[in-house]
């Protein structure tokens, strides 16, 4: 009786204080003195991230494609020329002033359509990553939390997508589902729902047995207040670091399948189908190929060196190094 | 040990007859019709029905699930609804370009990241680390099949130096052998049927090499800076020996764990990415075979090729958990305890 007590005193305490993530390092006297002193793990993450040159460039570039990918969404007559209008007069032009990234074979502009591609590959990697990130959350949630058969079930399922590359599955998806940029975002979402089940379920398997939750049991909380109030937010930091990276692998998959062919519908473009359709004109007219390929490049680049940028933020022993 | 790898075959069964689950779900319970893709949209409700009937895709679905099964069970995977041949043998007569490919791209791959990884290590914060850490970056971000068009741009179209397609001067083909074009022309002491055979698979192995190769790297960079601080490392210093020795015989010996996994976990990734430097280069391997057959709707053909690549993948697994747990007895020990 004293033992449950003491609990729910705890409880009451940590109620008050949320639960200090076992991420936030024990701040040192220096940091007290210091002004700019951390106040909570998101303010210190911030933080440590405006500090990583690289990151913050990056995450610099996403933004400014972002407002490219809005911007040539809702006012398209800021692009210099008309990305889906044929000119066969124009076909494949050589970069020039007039046309910075040449022309392709139907004598479109190529810099336009790469401007425009990012609507799609930004709808692409984000719709895709939320799929996965929703539904191998909550499955490795419950499988995590519940154990016992319903966990065994779920993570033999996860096992079994795992054991067949992920483009590979992708591809096969798209083979039985048909063309199309919404069922490309279903497959390449789909087939990425292990990874973050795997993580969560063994961050919740660390979790489950913190004190906190089991005071949050003894004052009557239910599964899923404990889960959404307690045990998610202090998975939180791992899984935005897998979605950051999800993102890229996302626009690499997208890409993927719009080069195999399988990916958007003419006229539409998207930087792997633009790069596919080039490939029989790879030495007349290599740049239909280059730029955007380099577009793909430096944006799964971008997302990488965030993601990167955001783990080494959120773990204080990669700082320290 | 013995036990050990019993125990991992045996966990091996309930994964594959998942991945035959998962395979055939999508090709037959997700997937449109494929009777108007592959007899045209022209064809009558009849010619479409008996087609249906004949392919045994009007059987119940758990009926069509075990044909499946115990074909493949049997070495059969039906037949490729165009050229009525046999899967199987499609497959296997590609098999050895792919594996080819593979195992030539994951050779490159590790050498030359275990050797940027340990340089980089070694010297940690100086140009040569900062130029291979960027360089390992840009591998992960670059799609495999730009690198492959980049490759094939600067060496066939601009230097002319190799070719861009293809996997051997047809006239220099070797018959019969094992397959793999590389083995078969030196076995059989043709030297220059081995240097075209080589000089075709250098850009689609090293395209198909490049992500493996940042990979590893990045895990030779990490692990190799860990042992670098361990106590031993620093004994063996004190004692005199010299850098070199110490670096590979203590930081690198014990470095090559983590290293060992991720290089077993990449070669199964390649045959995933394989599909796409194998369309780039139009190498004659099963990943550009299941591409034609996609875009053909050729389902036989993709769940054929899908279930061999997961069932190789996931062999792949086996032998990285059984070598890890030979490298490192502490696994195979707890986890036989527990």
């Amino acid at each position: 009786m004293i033992l449950v007590a003491e609990l729910i005193n705890d409880t009451a305490m940590l109620q008050e204080q949320e639960p200090a993530p076992s991420s936030v390092p024990p701040e040192s006297p220096d940091a007290e003195r210091s002004s700019a002193k951390p106040e909570s793990l998101w303010k210190d993450m911030w933080y440590s991230l405006t500090q990583n040159k690289p990151a913050m460039v990056s995450l610099f570039f996403i933004l400014l494609l972002v407002v490219i990918a809005i911007v040539t969404a809702v006012v398209p007559q800021v692009l210099p020329y008309d990305p889906y209008q044929q000119d066969l007069s124009q076909s494949f032009q050589a970069p020039s002033a007039a046309h910075w990234f040449g022309t392709d074979q139907q004598g479109r502009d190529i810099f336009s359509r790469v401007l425009v591609g990012t609507q799609i590959s930004l709808t692409v990697g984000l719709l895709s990553m939320s799929i996965s990130l929703v539904v191998g959350v909550a499955l490795g949630a419950i499988a995590g939390y519940k154990g016992g058969v319903v966990d065994t079930v779920i993570m033999r399922v996860m096992d079994m997508m795992l054991a067949i590359p992920s483009i590979l599955l992708a591809i096969a998806f798209m083979a039985a589902l048909g063309q199309g940029i919404d069922k490309a975002i279903v497959a390449i979402g789909l087939v990425s729902i292990p990874e973050y089940a795997r993580i969560v379920r063994s961050q919740i398997l660390s979790v489950k047995q913190s004190d906190y939750v089991a005071a949050a049991r003894v004052i009557g909380d239910t599964d899923a207040v404990i889960i959404f109030r307690h045990v998610l937010p202090n998975v939180l930091p791992s899984i935005i670091v897998r979605a950051t990276l999800g993102i890229s692998g996302a626009i690499l998959d997208a890409a993927a399948l719009g080069f195999l062919g399988l990916g958007v519908q003419p006229p539409a473009a998207e930087w792997g189908d633009m790069l596919g359709r080039g490939r029989n004109y790879i030495f007349q007219a290599p740049y239909a190929m280059i730029f955007p390929g380099l577009a793909i490049t430096v944006t799964v680049l971008a997302f990488n060196l965030l993601g990167d940028g955001i783990r080494d933020a959120l773990d204080p022993k990669a700082r320290k190094r | 040990m013995i036990k050990y790898i019993i125990k991992r075959l045996l966990l091996a069964i309930p994964v594959l007859l998942g991945v035959s689950i998962i395979v055939f779900l999508i090709m037959r319970v997700f997937s449109a019709d494929p009777a108007p893709v592959v007899l045209g949209q022209h064809a009558t409700a009849e010619a479409m029905e008996a087609w249906r009937e004949a392919n045994g895709l009007n059987d119940p679905l758990i009926v069509q699930y075990f044909n499946f099964l115990f074909g493949a069970l049997h070495g059969d995977l039906g037949e490729s609804y165009y050229t009525h041949t046999s899967v199987t043998a499609e497959l296997m007569s590609r098999f050895p370009a792919t594996i080819e490919l593979a195992l030539v791209a994951i050779v490159i791959a590790t050498v030359v990241g275990i050797a940027l990884g340990v340089v980089s290590a070694v010297h940690k914060n100086t140009v040569i680390d900062g130029v291979s850490m960027i360089f390992a970056l840009i591998g992960v971000s670059m799609p495999i099949f730009w690198s492959g068009v980049l490759l094939i741009i600067l060496f066939a179209g601009v230097l002319h130096v190799l070719p861009s397609s293809g996997r051997i001067d047809p006239l220099l083909q070797p018959v019969g052998g094992t397959g793999l074009y590389l083995v078969d022309t030196l076995l059989s002491g043709d030297i220059e049927a081995f240097v075209d055979a080589a000089r075709h698979i250098v850009l689609p192995a090293l395209a198909l090499s490049l992500y493996s190769m940042a990979v590893i790297t990045r895990m030779t960079r990490s692990s190799m800076l860990d042992t670098l601080n361990e106590d031993y490392v620093r004994t063996a210093r004190a004692k005199g020996l010299r850098r070199g020795r110490v670096n590979k015989h203590h930081a690198l010996r014990n470095a090559m764990l983590p290293i060992t996994t991720v290089v077993g976990l990449q070669l199964g990734s390649l045959l995933g990415g394989a599909m796409l430097t194998e369309t780039v280069f139009a190498w004659p391997g099963i990943g550009k075979y299941v591409v034609d057959c996609i875009l053909k709707s050729d389902f036989p053909v993709i769940q054929g090729a899908v279930l061999l690549i997961g069932v190789i993948f996931t062999i792949i697994n086996l032998v990285v958990d059984v070598i890890y747990a030979y490298l490192d007895p502490r696994i195979k020990y707890s986890k036989e305890e527990g």
